[in-house]
């Protein structure tokens, strides 16, 4: 392990230690996989719509430039700035100086990951700048001090109990109460003073639309609107993948995206923005800007397969449908996107040498493929990570940090005995013959044994046995 | 930064040119075939939007002011805040006689309305331009005259459905009212009341935008 790099195994030894974490994650995710396959009943709706929403997709990464500057010509002509940022250090930058300018002191952000991935919070604090995350799930993470542990419910680890013990610390005159509609009622009323003191509101984007320049943002609490309408100053987040060719694209993934997260046939609201305040308008901020950041999703975008990494619309539904994520939760993925999304974005975006274990977090069982609303090949990307973890040259960053001598050289060891039938044949005799003596301790064997029980060794290989029946060898 | 959004866009073209990628034709027909007989909209809108706790209220284009005042009394809501420059708005005004509920135009920019919106304004009232029957949806068209926040900041909102103008899809409303040709500063869909499942998966209404959502439809 390198010194700065998480330690997946540690974090998710210690998660399942847990038995309240796993008891909070098993309830939530076994509900949300029900309502979600409630609502692709009809699978020829499922099939066709799911084509749809991947062709849209596709398509917008096949003219991906030419979208880009259409996007920024047309939300100019609507009044809104346009920021390009190549790294998260240039999109805080921007942000900042947006802020400053406007002179701001208190922030109000409607869920966003891609701040979350520039930990702008963090940021936007040691400048003396209140911010002020404003979706419930993300405001109890921040009041906690910790990380969303899924990219649509960031509280999903906690269950109600604890929620009403966190308020309780935190909120003035909270009563301890565990009922989910006092405790959202008191978030609504320290959250309302927030939304019409605030400066400055940020958001994310679910679709920018490059025909007309419009950004779509869904949600069902409100807070987005809140944070997009009331204060003078918008500032939206976007990473450059987000774009959609037509507004008759956004349907499609309208569709889906709120059926495959949650399982509800739409979020509460669906906001349009298409500018700022015009003349004669009374509500809606005076400005408002777009950041499209980078960070390194132009180099996935270099690689033909792992390009398709970029079609996500960031639903959440692997993660619902992953047994790792399921087991061991988000937060031991100690990344900004967990689950099977996260095992192929973060380590592309973070780099191999520090995110290198990741992509092995995964059965290969392949029910994160199976449910992908955009259809993208997670696992097939999760074993070409594997690969170019320890094969250098490739485009991915730090492609080849977890090369090591030892293991090639197990590696060509086994490709030659696989090769040769002499070799093979006295390797295999050799397993039924020492197999069961050999202690679990050994080098090799410890990874496994460690948590479970060694394998017994037959006697006699399957070919003996083969032969011994008249069938011959091939 | 303009130096970013350059090679950004230099790499990306010279990356994808390297490596083409041609992408499928896109088939709406998955969703085009998504269609309800005319008699069956308005129902399929109100059983998907009761079932997120939108109320309805039923009434015509002769009565509909009465039936809201009949409700704001019934309720006992002291305010209601309207678009004084719409039609809707000036026939609203018409004779108002329930003393127990204030009318209050928006006639001013937020800036000056904000404390009023926020802590004493009980419900505010706006027009739609139709719903949408696969997901029950109102489609919210806020101009200068009909301000956002009327639909965002108070309690209760109520929205005015004429049911001329119920579509089967997003899309189909989209193509018919040809949005892509001039889209407004904000265009929302409304599928019921503010609500949340962040607390443990529990729903709960009324999280910061509006704790209820009241459909007048009015019939023809
Ligand atoms: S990879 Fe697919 S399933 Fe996972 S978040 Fe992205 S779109 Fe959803």
């Amino acid at each position: 392990m390198d010194g700065n790099a998480p330690d997946f195994a540690a974090a998710s030894r210690a998660a399942l230690a847990d038995p309240q974490l796993r008891g909070n994650f098993r309830r939530a995710m076994d509900g949300l996989m029900t309502k979600r396959a409630a609502q692709f009943a009809d699978q020829d709706e499922w099939h066709g719509v799911r084509a749809l929403a991947a062709s849209v997709r596709l398509r917008a990464l096949s003219k991906l430039p030419e979208l880009l500057e259409k996007l920024e010509e047309n939300c100019t002509r609507n009044g809104i700035t346009v920021h390009w940022a190549a790294t998260t250090d240039d999109a805080n930058a921007i942000a900042l100086d947006i802020l400053h300018k406007a002179n701001a002191k208190l922030v109000v952000k409607g869920k966003s990951m891609v701040t979350e991935e520039m930990h702008l919070n963090a940021v936007l604090e040691k400048d003396g700048i209140e911010v002020l995350e404003s979706d419930l799930g993300e405001y109890i993470v921040q009041l906690d001090g910790t990380m969303p542990s899924h990219i649509i419910m960031p509280a999903i680890h906690l269950n109600t109990k604890q929620i009403a013990h966190l308020f309780k610390r935190k909120i003035k005159d909270a009563e301890s109460r565990e009922d989910a509609a006092y405790l959202t009622d008191l978030a609504r009323r320290v959250l309302r003073a927030k939304f019409q003191a605030a400066d400055v509101g940020m958001s994310g984007v679910n679709a920018a639309v490059a025909e007309t320049g419009t950004l779509c943002l869904i949600e069902n609490e409100g807070n987005g609107r809140m944070c997009t309408t009331v204060p003078p100053v918008h500032i939206a987040f976007m990473g450059l993948e987000k774009v959609v060719e037509k507004l008759e694209d956004v349907p499609p993934v309208i569709s889906l995206l709120p059926r495959s997260a949650t399982g509800q046939p739409i979020t509460t609201y669906v906001n349009m923005i298409s500018g700022p305040r015009k003349e004669g308008e009374k509500d809606g901020p005076r400005e408002v800007h777009l950041v499209i950041l980078d960070n390194g999703r132009s180099t996935i975008y270099a690689d033909p397969e792992l390009r398709d990494t970029l079609r996500c619309i960031r639903c959440g539904a692997c993660m619902n449908h992953c047994p790792v994520y399921t087991q061991v939760g988000g937060h031991a993925y100690e990344a900004p996107y967990p689950g099977p999304i996260g095992k192929i974005l973060v380590p592309q975006i973070e780099g191999l040498a520090k995110r290198g274990a990741m992509p092995h977090a995964c059965t290969m069982c392949n029910a994160c493929v199976e449910i992908c609303p955009v259809k993208i090949p997670i696992v097939e990307i999760m074993g070409r990570l594997r690969v170019e973890a320890v094969k250098p040259g490739g485009t991915v960053k730090d492609g080849g940090a977890k090369a090591n001598r030892t293991e090639s050289m197990v590696w060509s060891g086994w490709a030659a005995m696989n090769a040769s039938p002499t070799a093979y044949r006295i390797a295999t005799v050799a397993m039924s013959r020492l197999g069961n003596v050999a202690p679990s301790s050994l080098p090799m064997l410890k990874e496994w044994t460690n948590v479970r029980t060694k394998p017994r060794f037959a006697g006699r290989t399957l070919h003996d046995l083969a032969r011994a029946k008249g069938i011959p060898d091939v | 930064m303009s130096d970013a959004r350059n090679s950004i866009l230099t790499t990306l073209r010279r990356t994808r040119d390297a490596h083409p990628l041609t992408s499928p034709a896109s088939d709406f027909a998955p969703i085009e075939a998504k269609q309800w007989a005319a008699d069956e909209r308005l129902p399929r809108i109100r059983r998907l939007m009761e079932a997120v706790h939108t109320e309805f209220l039923d009434a015509t284009e002769a009565d509909w002011p009465a039936v809201l005042r009949e409700f704001l009394v019934r309720e006992g809501v002291g305010s209601l805040m309207y678009a004084p420059a719409t039609a809707a708005g000036k026939r609203l005004v018409e004779g108002w006689d329930a003393a127990s509920t204030t009318l209050i135009p928006y006639d001013r920019p937020l800036e000056d309305l904000k404390p009023q919106l926020f802590e004493s304004i009980e419900a505010g009232l706006t027009t739609t331009r139709g719903a949408i029957a696969e997901t029950g949806s109102l489609i919210l068209w806020p101009t200068a005259d009909e301000p956002r926040t009327l639909s965002l900041v108070p309690h209760i909102h109520v929205a005015i459905l004429r049911t001329d103008a119920l579509y089967d899809t997003f899309l189909q409303a989209m193509r018919e009212q040809g949005w892509a040709q001039a889209m407004p500063t904000n265009v929302l869909l409304v599928s019921g009341p503010s609500k949340t499942a962040d607390i443990e998966q529990t729903l709960a209404y009324g999280v910061h935008g509006p704790k209820r959502l009241i459909v007048l439809v009015v019939h023809p």
